[in-house]
């Protein structure tokens, strides 16, 4: 565990710039406005080799200098808070812990790229943590961190805090802006991407809050004592939202390189008394189940690609061998089916046709021919959806067919091996 | 309050423009003591916004914290995601369903509670974990399910 | 723009920047299958059929909304390109309902097609059973959501296009549908019948409520004296649903099947169509010259006079009073044309066929009854005149043509570009002018009032006065306008609305699909009619003269007033 991005929060009162300014903040948005150029600020972010946290990993300097290059009157700075991704916590820690580093990550954003207008998209169910924004964005005016001329320079920006309603898809960007003007959120085909054409058809910024929370971090301290935590690929430190049952859950930062294994065991402290570990979901309901054999996996963006899986959110879920692998993923794809925005076919339809192949599984009635479909629908989803949201949904029944096949095949053969789904006499569950 | 004036107020708060459609919707919902948004104020946003009433409707329909249907007094939404699931969510279904008498989507006839599902509301590290209302509780289990509903019937906050 | 290098299936060609795969596959003559695209409206990027495969992605693109770059190498053909069309469609499938033989789409659908030419033999997905109520609460549409697909053009149609925003996305996931707002039917909201919806439907989800069989009821009555009348549109249209290349004139084959199956007189809209002319012209002369409510809108588009009562009722005095032609053809019918035959107008029915839904509602309006009787009894679109020709099985195009009965039959070039944008204008102003001045125009054709433009506007000198008129088609042009006027900001004295894209030719009764491309052509045709005429001025139509002298008196008189004007009124 290490203590860079989230050094301040629970240690200072949340809403007090003077404790804030004298733990160090604001030093990295001085320094920006008044010893740099915008092109300097990116390129700090740039030799720091900072990449998106939200999921994506998308390198953030390259995003900035899209929205930099552009030339338009109105630029917009979007923080995406909208943490839906199941699992995952962190951003609610940052905001409510530290919501000024997150907005001081925003106006470097905004001063780098040129933007005038932010907005912070707050999802619906954290309403705590959007009180607790708007008193922040309150205070920064009151005090010339934001507005017209900030901090005496000639640099303007403000910002809205607008909010979610209940939509996991609104994580994605383009959905987020859809929601921001006013629309249902369903994601628009890309390109063009927000860079180019995001908010009312304007170049637009969309970062992470725990992006976000990194420049202040980067700027105040330089790039290249950022690069000093991590490995060489990923650098930084990354915030972990670990739950299921592993004996202490929460969040936790750690450096890029850390296993599977050492967080499971060294900062979680192992499983809960009597329970054996089965599989651990990385990244929240849209990531990859990966087996007990493969927790010396490092989560480091190179090490994952190699095996095809991505970081996402960070969220690690520790799951125990007295759940179900098809029930699991079947309740995942629920999810997916409620959340899917219904603009595209495949996750539409998809969703929906895997949760029933998934109902004969778990009721006894399913066939060599379901799994076969089962992989054909996923693959479709993965291969042909219009956004990420139905191009991920399907990984935890992929991953799952991949590394537990055999629990797949068990349940053609009308036995479930943890003998939790609905296969298993005695244990109705109906939902 | 008369309904007009609830979305009047709410309009007045949010701003009359269309992209402020959503916070119009919250904060009419938000006043309602049934926790949702009737056939005539959806209208009447409509007119006010000067939105297409199909589209008030879409959005309305769309996002899932706002509701065209009438609920409880209180809302009991519980997480059904996979963190909540792998410690056992649906047995938290199961006691909320025994202690009210009720089924998931369903209002007790009283009016006072609500039973719905809701999507990972963050709070996995004291999974299974529902929202009551704003409030968000964890570590579920029936000793604590009989409290919150014995505590929201007698009135204690 | 500059060109960019691409490769599509091992071919090198040399494409606009910014093209889409899509556009850059017809130029190799690969036609990639599509269900959501549509040639004339904004990319939806939704139902994902249009796949294919580009080298070093794992994902496929949409080919639809997916622009190349340099050096892209895109594979249209692999199977796993295939295979996911296949897939996609099948999962569409399993969510529609299959009813084809009796769907009326049968033979013209979109999803049909491409179930043929992707080889859809055994579907995998298991079928999902729909039990959908059909909305059929209005003279005009019919919904039956269990078709929809989901593609989401009818929602562009009416908010982007007609302003309207009668339906739209409800519910999410795999619940998602386009419905109007739940618990209210098409009739219950501001609909305004246009059908633009029914047109870009690649699927039977949308279609006009079938009043065929009512037409060959009063055929079959004999006590019935059935008279028909044909829309200016309907004569260079009608023709695709057999087959014919879209702008064919089929006029007289259309006359000669209705003499065929039975119709007592085969007469013509366009006959009305001159005396509209008239009595609108008249009517705007004395606006003009008594400080009446200016500017005019013309009112012969009845989704468009639907749509200023509903959405722009401060605006409503500004309409003309005119009825349309097809309501002034009923009501002459059943008081000059039933007086002059000593025919009971109890027994007469009369049948129109338009180009458009909304006429449907117009007929059954409860102020069109001006004669004691319903002016137009029985409205038939030119879908559904193509489809009860096909019932005859009266092979039309092997028939002669012949001309329309007398009297209400003869009409002038200038009544046949009512059908086309800008038409209703330009022969007003060609009548305007000559009631003005007593001089003879001397060019007669408007040519910036033509075209599928959304709006036009022109300025001309008759007599002493500069009349500024414009000209829009399709309701969110027509908003434009609309905005304009209600905010003073507009200085025009005659404003010629049509309610859908390219006026009548482009209505929502309509031969589908009805492109733009297809929608020009039609246009053409209606401007050869009008300048193949020997009068191309409704003032000269000798009958239309006749008949003021026997039956009307003179415009604007009492007889027209009862007969042949209306009046609007607000909806809320």
């Amino acid at each position: 565990m290490v203590n860079l991005l989230s050094k301040l929060c629970g240690k200072i009162s949340p809403l007090s710039i003077k404790e804030y300014k004298e733990s160090g903040g604001f030093e990295g948005l001085e320094k920006a406005i008044f010893k740099m150029s915008p092109k300097e600020v990116i390129d700090e972010v740039k030799n720091s080799n900072l990449r998106g946290r939200g999921g994506a990993a998308f390198p953030t300097a390259l995003k900035w200098n899209f929205v930099a290059m552009e030339n338009s009157e109105d630029k917009f700075v979007i923080c995406n808070a909208d943490e839906g991704e199941p699992g995952t916590f962190k951003d609610k820690v940052l905001l409510d812990g530290c919501p000024f580093q997150v907005i001081e990550g925003m106006i470097i954003a905004a001063y780098a790229v040129g933007a005038n207008k932010g907005y912070i998209y707050i999802r619906g169910e954290y309403p705590k943590s959007k009180e607790i924004l708007i008193s922040g964005v309150k205070i920064l005016q009151e005090e010339g961190y934001l507005g017209n001329k900030i901090l005496g320079k000639d640099f303007s920006f403000d910002i809205e805090i607008r909010s979610g309603a209940g939509a996991y898809v609104c994580g994605e960007e383009t959905a987020l802006i859809e929601s921001i003007e006013g629309n249902p959120g369903r994601s628009r085909f890309k390109p063009p991407y927000p860079p180019n054409k995001g908010l009312w058809g304007k170049p637009t910024l969309v970062n992470n809050v725990e992006t976000l929370a990194n420049i202040p971090v980067i700027l105040s301290i330089g790039s290249e004592e950022y690069k000093k935590y991590g490995t060489e690929s990923s650098t930084g430190t990354k915030l972990l939202s670990v739950s299921g049952r592993v004996v202490n859950k929460g969040v936790y930062e750690i450096e890029f390189g850390t296993t599977l294994k050492e967080v499971v065991y060294d900062i979680c402290e192992g499983m809960e008394e009597g329970k054996k570990i089965k599989f651990v979901q990385l990244g929240g309901s849209s990531g990859a189940c990966l087996p007990e054999s493969l927790l010396d996996t490092k989560l480091d963006f190179d090490e994952l690609r190699k095996l095809e899986i991505g970081l996402g959110s960070g969220a690690v879920l520790v799951v125990d061998d007295s759940i179900c692998v098809v029930d699991f993923v079947k309740n995942a794809t629920k999810f997916f089916d409620h959340e899917s925005c219904g603009k595209c076919t495949p996750c539409r339809e998809g969703n929906k046709h895997i949760i029933k192949i998934l109902d004969n599984l778990t009721n006894g009635e399913g066939t060599e021919r379901d799994l076969k479909l089962l992989n054909e629908i996923a693959m479709v989803m993965k291969q042909a959806s219009l956004c990420g949201l139905g191009q991920a949904a399907p990984t935890a029944l992929l991953t799952t067919l991949k590394y537990f096949e055999d629990e797949y095949k068990n349940h053609i053969k009308y036995n479930c091996p943890a003998g939790t789904c609905s296969l298993k006499e005695g244990v109705a569950i109906n939902v | 309050m008369t309904k007009t004036e609830n979305v009047l107020r709410a309009i007045e708060e949010a701003g009359n423009t269309e992209d402020k459609l959503i916070e119009v919707l919250l904060k009419v919902q938000e006043r309602s003591r049934e926790n949702y948004i009737t056939e005539n104020q959806l209208e009447e946003i409509s007119q006010e916004l000067e939105i297409p009433l199909s589209k008030v409707y879409g959005v309305a329909s769309f996002y899932s914290l706002l509701s065209t249907h009438r609920r409880g007094e209180n809302v009991i939404q519980i997480c059904n995601s996979g963190p909540c699931y792998v410690r056992g969510s649906r047995n938290v279904v199961n006691m909320f369903e025994s202690a009210l008498g009720i089924k998931m989507g369903e209002v007790t006839d009283d009016g006072k509670f609500s039973l719905e599902f809701t999507s990972c509301i963050g709070s996995c590290d004291v999974a299974p974990a529902a929202k009551i209302n704003e409030e968000v509780c964890g570590n579920l289990d029936k000793k604590k399910i009989d409290e919150i509903i014995n505590n929201i019937r007698e009135g204690v906050k | 723009m500059s060109k960019v290098d691409i490769n599509i299936d091992g071919i090198n060609i040399s494409v606009e920047e910014g093209t889409t795969i899509l556009e850059a596959t017809k130029e190799l003559n690969i036609d990639i299958p599509t269900l959501c695209y549509h040639p004339d409206q904004t990319i939806k990027g939704s139902c994902r059929v249009c796949v294919v495969d580009i080298e070093n992605q794992v994902n496929l693109s949409a080919a639809c909304c997916t622009p190349v770059w340099a050096g892209i190498k895109i594979r249209t053909n692999t199977k796993k390109a295939r295979e996911a069309r296949k897939l996609v469609l099948d999962l569409i499938l399993a969510d529609h309902n299959q009813e084809c033989l009796s769907c009326v789409r049968n033979g013209n659908c979109e999803l049909q097609d491409l179930c043929m030419e992707l080889n859809i033999r055994d579907t995998k997905i298991e079928k999902i059973n729909h039990k959908l109520p059909i909305d059929d609460s209005n003279p005009s549409i019919v919904r039956d959501e269990s078709k929809c697909i989901k593609c989401g053009r009818c929602i562009t149609a009416c908010h982007d296009v007609q302003g309207v925003g009668a339906i739209y996305n409800v519910d999410r996931g795999s619940h998602m549908r386009i419905s109007t707002p739940p618990g209210k039917k098409l009739n219950e909201i501001p609909c305004v019948y246009c059908g633009q919806c029914i047109n870009v439907c690649p699927v039977g989800a949308i279609y006009e409520n079938n009043d065929i069989q009512k037409v060959w009821n009063a055929l079959d009555d004999e006590s019935k004296h059935v008279v028909v009348q044909i829309a200016p549109a309907i004569r260079v249209s009608l023709g695709e649903e057999f087959g014919e290349e879209p702008g064919s004139i089929v006029t007289g084959k259309i006359v000669s099947f209705f003499n065929r199956v039975g119709f007592d007189k085969v007469f013509d809209t366009n006959f009305t169509a001159d005396l509209t002319i008239i009595e609108e012209g008249h009517e705007f002369l004395h606006r003009l010259n008594n400080g009446g409510k200016l500017p005019m809108f013309t009112s012969c588009s009845p989704g468009w006079v639907r749509y200023v009562e509903y959405f722009y009722p401060e605006l409503l005095e500004n309409v003309s009073s005119c009825k349309s032609p097809q309501q002034m053809f009923g009501a002459l019918v059943k008081s000059y044309y039933a007086q002059k035959n000593n025919i009971d107008p109890k027994d007469i029915v009369v049948v129109s066929i338009m180009p458009c839904t909304a006429k449907k509602a117009e007929a059954v309006r409860e102020e069109m009854n001006d004669s004691g009787y319903q002016d137009v009894d029985i409205v038939l679109t030119t879908r559904e005149l193509g489809q009860m020709i096909k019932e005859s099985r009266i092979m039309i195009k092997e028939l002669p043509e012949e001309e329309f009965d007398n009297p209400l039959g003869i009409s002038t070039g200038a009544a046949a570009i009512f059908g086309a944008t800008g038409g209703v204008m330009e022969a007003a102003l060609r009548t305007v002018y000559e009631v003005v001045t007593g001089e003879e125009l001397s060019n007669i054709d408007f040519v910036s009032l033509r075209g599928i433009d959304g709006c036009k506007e022109a300025t001309v000198k008759v007599g002493d006065l500069d009349v500024n008129v414009a000209v829009a088609n399709g309701l969110e042009n027509a908003r434009k306008i609309l905005d304009m006027v209600k905010e003073g900001k507009a200085d025009y004295h005659f404003i010629e609305i049509m309610c859908c894209p390219g006026g009548c030719i482009g209505g929502g009764g309509q031969p589908i699909l009805g492109t733009n491309e297809i929608k020009e052509k039609r246009i053409k045709a209606i401007y050869d009619i009008d300048s193949m005429s020997k009068l191309r001025k409704s003032h000269e139509n000798p009958v239309v003269k006749a008949l003021y002298e026997e039956f009307l008196k003179e415009p604007l008189g009492e007889k027209s007033h009862k007969l042949l004007h209306t009046h609007y009124s607000p909806k809320s």
